[in-house]
Parts: structure tokens; C-alpha cells; sequence
């Protein structure tokens, strides 16, 4: 059964036609062209679908899209502004945290979020604030290591 | 769309988002084939994609006012609708239930908890919900609504088994009341996992003392099972022992022993029988432990 729902994704305004089983990372991937968030295990379990629905992450493939109608969405597409990379992602690129980059779009959400509500993380924080969030290529460190670093970078340019 | 498979697994069903109870209810009770309340779908969700669930009709409840309350007023009101996250940061929850708090915390990841439930954690009802044993701790009540207007229960007799609780055909849980924590009360909620985070529990208990005004002794006790039955049980005959108690490590370790007693656990991947009752008495004594240095205001 199709619904038409209406949404913002990284401040742009969307319509699209959607069954009531599609997900909204079903929509934003297929429908809406943003391939940044992807489908890992489909349970909420990888976190490589990471989204901010509403200001709050979510796991893009545990929403309906029926249920955003009417959301303001951000994906890893909408985190650099005017072309010039978030200290997260830059911070990415330097330690070289990631290998594959299947699982980065979820990390850079997941690591904008909680520098956004917590700019100076303890390193137990920033590990469980990435709990959601799976990686089998960089063994962790270089992740933790760059939210780190995105944490001072940021601190200095507030 | 390119996408017939993934996603499109779930069977067809339709969506509603009633604004009000009255539709959500009278949407679920004239259904004619299965119909579930939809809140966080952190569970459901998952459950349809494994075909566990295949609703032909769902309803949305995060638009109904009721469901979205979230006051502390003559004790704590909680929508069934509120995220775990808005719980765990609601401040009077951490000042007045912090076990509760904790619980909130713990359940799967940040993107979890946004969207998870207190309501759904009830009604999804697994034994292992972490929310639900402090819930019951603190001696919640459950608002129910339904076709033949609205009931309230007690917690702890929501539930029937894995995944069954007691709402009938039609009815919506509204909210989730916690009474005002009386004097010299305090509460803990421990699991036990094997990871750090990300797991369900092995075996988890909600402890809940209330002291005397002197706080020498015990005058009421309400410990709280999970993962260790079909349902989350509470462990009466180690409650009706601590009641006019001293709370020593002895009579401590002692509830820890009669509330194993109150276990009857499964053998699964996650734990043994054998090994689940030996949880309980830990974490029995643990909980009651810290649930006693909160009711004497020595910790937070």
C-alpha cells in the first residue's frame, strides 16, 4: 500500500510516493539518490544506516518512511557545509580511521551527535557513544583517535 | 524502485497515525485481521522483518497527546509513546528514580534508545525488557485504554508470557505512573551481559528498599527478576523476608539466596539454568546493596 509522504533531507524538501514497508533508508538510498547511510544487518544492530531524524540518531532501516513524514532528515550528505568537510570527517581522513568506509557514514552521525552534546568526551564515552555502530576493518582505535582529535579541533574554533 | 526484495520482505499492511486515542483504539478493536500499535519500532519492526509479526494493520501512536506526557506530579507520568533517551535525561527521573534512569541507558545503542520505548518495552514483553524491573520496583501502575473504556493494573500483573501480556483485542497501554518515592526509599537496576554494551541480559534484578525514618531497618522491599522466567517475576518470599530486617551483608547475601528460589530459568546461548540462578543471587545482593546506600542518600 502507497502513501505520499513529504520530508526535508539536509534542508532540501522531498515528496515521494512509498509502500507502508519501505524504510526510510530504503526511500533516502532508492528513492531520494542519498546512498550515504547503508544497509548492514537491517536490525539496528551495525548502525551503518545511521541518520538524524527529528535531531535525534536513529537507525534509518529500523523507521517506516510513513513514520518521517513530515521529518527534517540529515544524512552523511548533508554533515559538510558549502564543501568544506566537518571536523569529524576531516578528522576521519587524518587518522585514517577507516578502511572500507562501509561503516563510516554511521560513525561520522553517530560521532557529530555526541560532540554535539558532549564537546570534550572521556574516552569511555566516545566508545559507548559508538556502541551502536559496527566496524570490522579498523579495530576501533582509529575511530575512537579521531573523534578524539575532532573534539579538540572543534573546542579550538568554538 | 529497485528494491522488491530487501525491506519488502514484510508483508503488505496498512499505516495509520490516528492524533487521537479514541481513533487509535477504535482503529485496533474493528480490525479484522491482526492489527499492532506501532511506538519506537525498535522491536516490531525487527519482528516483522523475520516474519514473527505480520500485522495487516499498523497503528502509529507517537501522535497522540497521552502517549507523549512525560510529568512528574504526584509522581512520574510516562507517555507509552516517550523515548528511552527522553526518559533517561528527564531530570526529576534522575534525582527521584535514577535505577530507572540506568535502565533507559542500557538498552541497545543511542540510536536505540531514540526511538525505543518505555511502553513498547513493556508490551513487546520479553523476559529480559532491562526497563521493566525498576519500572515494577518502584511500583508502577499501567493506564490501559480500550474499547470498553480505560483500567489501570498493577506492573507486575501485565504479562502472561514470552510476548503475551494481558491487553485485549483493541486496547492501547496509555501511560506508565511510578508513585512518589517515599522517605528513606532507593532503587538499582543491574544486568549482567557479556559485552559491554549492545547485548540482552543474562539474568537482570531491580531492587527497591524503603527504610525505617531511622534507617535501621527494612520496612519494605520489592525485588524485580528478569531473564530468569517467562515473564519478569518478582522475587516475594526474599521481599517478605526484608521486611522489618536490618540490612546487613548477612541478611543481604540471605534475600540474594530466596530470590534465586523465585527463578526458574531456561538453559539458552546466553546462559545456563544453573548458571542464571547464581546471577541472581549477585545481583541481588549488588542491587540491594546499592539500592541501600541510595535510601540512606549516600549515593546518587
Amino acid at each position: 500500500m502507497k502513501q505520499a509522504i513529504e520530508l526535508n533531507v539536509n534542508g532540501e524538501p522531498h515528496a515521494a510516493l512509498v509502500d507502508t514497508r519501505e524504510t526510510l533508508l530504503d526511500t533516502l538510498r532508492y528513492k531520494l539518490g542519498h546512498m550515504g547511510p547503508k544497509e548492514g544487518c537491517g536490525n539496528g544492530n551495525c548502525g551503518a544506516c545511521t541518520v538524524v531524524l527529528n535531531g535525534a540518531v536513529v537507525n534509518a532501516c529500523l523507521v517506516f518512511a510513513v513514520e518521517a513524514a513530515g521529518a527534517d532528515v540529515t544524512t552523511v550528505e548533508g554533515v559538510a557545509a558549502e564543501g568544506t568537510l566537518h571536523p569529524v570527517q576531516q578528522a576521519f581522513i587524518e587518522h585514517g580511521a577507516l578502511q572500507c568506509g562501509f561503516c563510516t557514514p554511521g560513525f561520522i552521525m553517530s560521532a557529530k551527535a555526541l560532540l554535539e552534546r558532549n564537546p570534550n568526551p572521556s574516552e569511555p564515552e566516545i566508545r559507548l557513544a559508538i556502541s551502536g555502530n559496527l566496524c570490522r576493518c579498523t579495530g576501533y582505535d582509529k575511530i575512537v583517535r579521531a573523534i578524539q582529535a575532532a573534539s579538540q579541533a572543534l573546542s579550538q574554533t568554538a | 524502485m529497485s528494491k522488491e526484495k530487501e525491506g519488502l520482505s514484510v508483508d503488505a499492511f496498512e499505516y495509520a497515525a490516528p492524533q487521537n486515542l479514541q481513533d487509535a483504539v477504535a482503529l485496533l478493536a474493528e480490525a479484522s485481521d491482526e492489527a499492532r500499535p506501532l511506538a519506537g519500532g525498535t522491536d516490531l519492526i525487527t519482528q516483522m522483518k523475520e516474519n514473527r509479526h505480520s500485522p495487516a494493520l499498523v497503528v502509529d501512536v507517537k501522535k497522540i497527546p497521552e502517549l507523549n506526557v512525560l510529568s512528574y506530579e504526584a509522581g512520574l507520568h510516562i507517555g507509552a509513546a516517550v523515548s528511552c533517551t527522553q526518559i533517561a535525561e528527564f531530570e526529576p527521573v534522575r534525582v527521584h528514580y535514577p535505577a530507572l534512569a540506568e535502565a533507559c541507558a542500557l538498552i541497545g545503542s543511542y540510536q536505540i534508545q531514540n526511538r525505543a520505548t518505555l511502553g513498547g518495552n513493556f508490551c513487546n514483553a520479553a523476559p529480559s525488557a532491562d526497563a521493566v524491573p525498576p519500572a515494577v520496583s518502584y511500583g508502577a501502575t499501567l493506564v490501559i485504554a480500550g474499547p470498553g473504556g480505560r483500567r489501570e493494573i498493577p506492573s507486575e500483573d501485565f504479562f502472561v508470557g514470552p510476548g503475551q501480556t494481558v491487553l485485549e483485542k483493541g486496547e492501547v497501554l496509555v501511560e506508565i505512573v511510578l508513585p512518589p518515592p517515599p522517605p528513606h526509599s532507593g532503587a538499582a537496576y543491574l544486568r549482567f551481559i557479556p559485552r559491554e554494551e549492545m547485548d540482552i541480559a543474562v539474568a537482570g534484578v531491580g531492587s527497591f528498599v524503603q527504610l525505617s525514618p531511622d534507617t535501621r531497618t527494612c520496612e519494605q522491599a520489592r525485588i524485580v527478576l528478569a531473564a530468569v522466567a517467562p515473564t519478569p517475576v518478582r522475587a516475594k518470599e526474599a521481599e517478605a523476608f526484608l521486611a522489618g530486617q536490618s540490612l546487613d551483608d548477612t541478611t543481604i547475601a540471605q534475600a540474594g539466596e530466596l530470590a534465586s528460589q523465585a527463578a526458574s530459568p531456561i538453559s539458552d546461548v546466553r546462559g545456563s539454568a544453573a548458571y542464571r540462578i547464581e546471577l541472581v543471587k549477585v545481583l541481588t545482593r549488588r542491587t540491594l546493596g546499592k539500592a541501600l546506600e541510595r535510601a540512606k542518600g549516600e549515593a546518587s
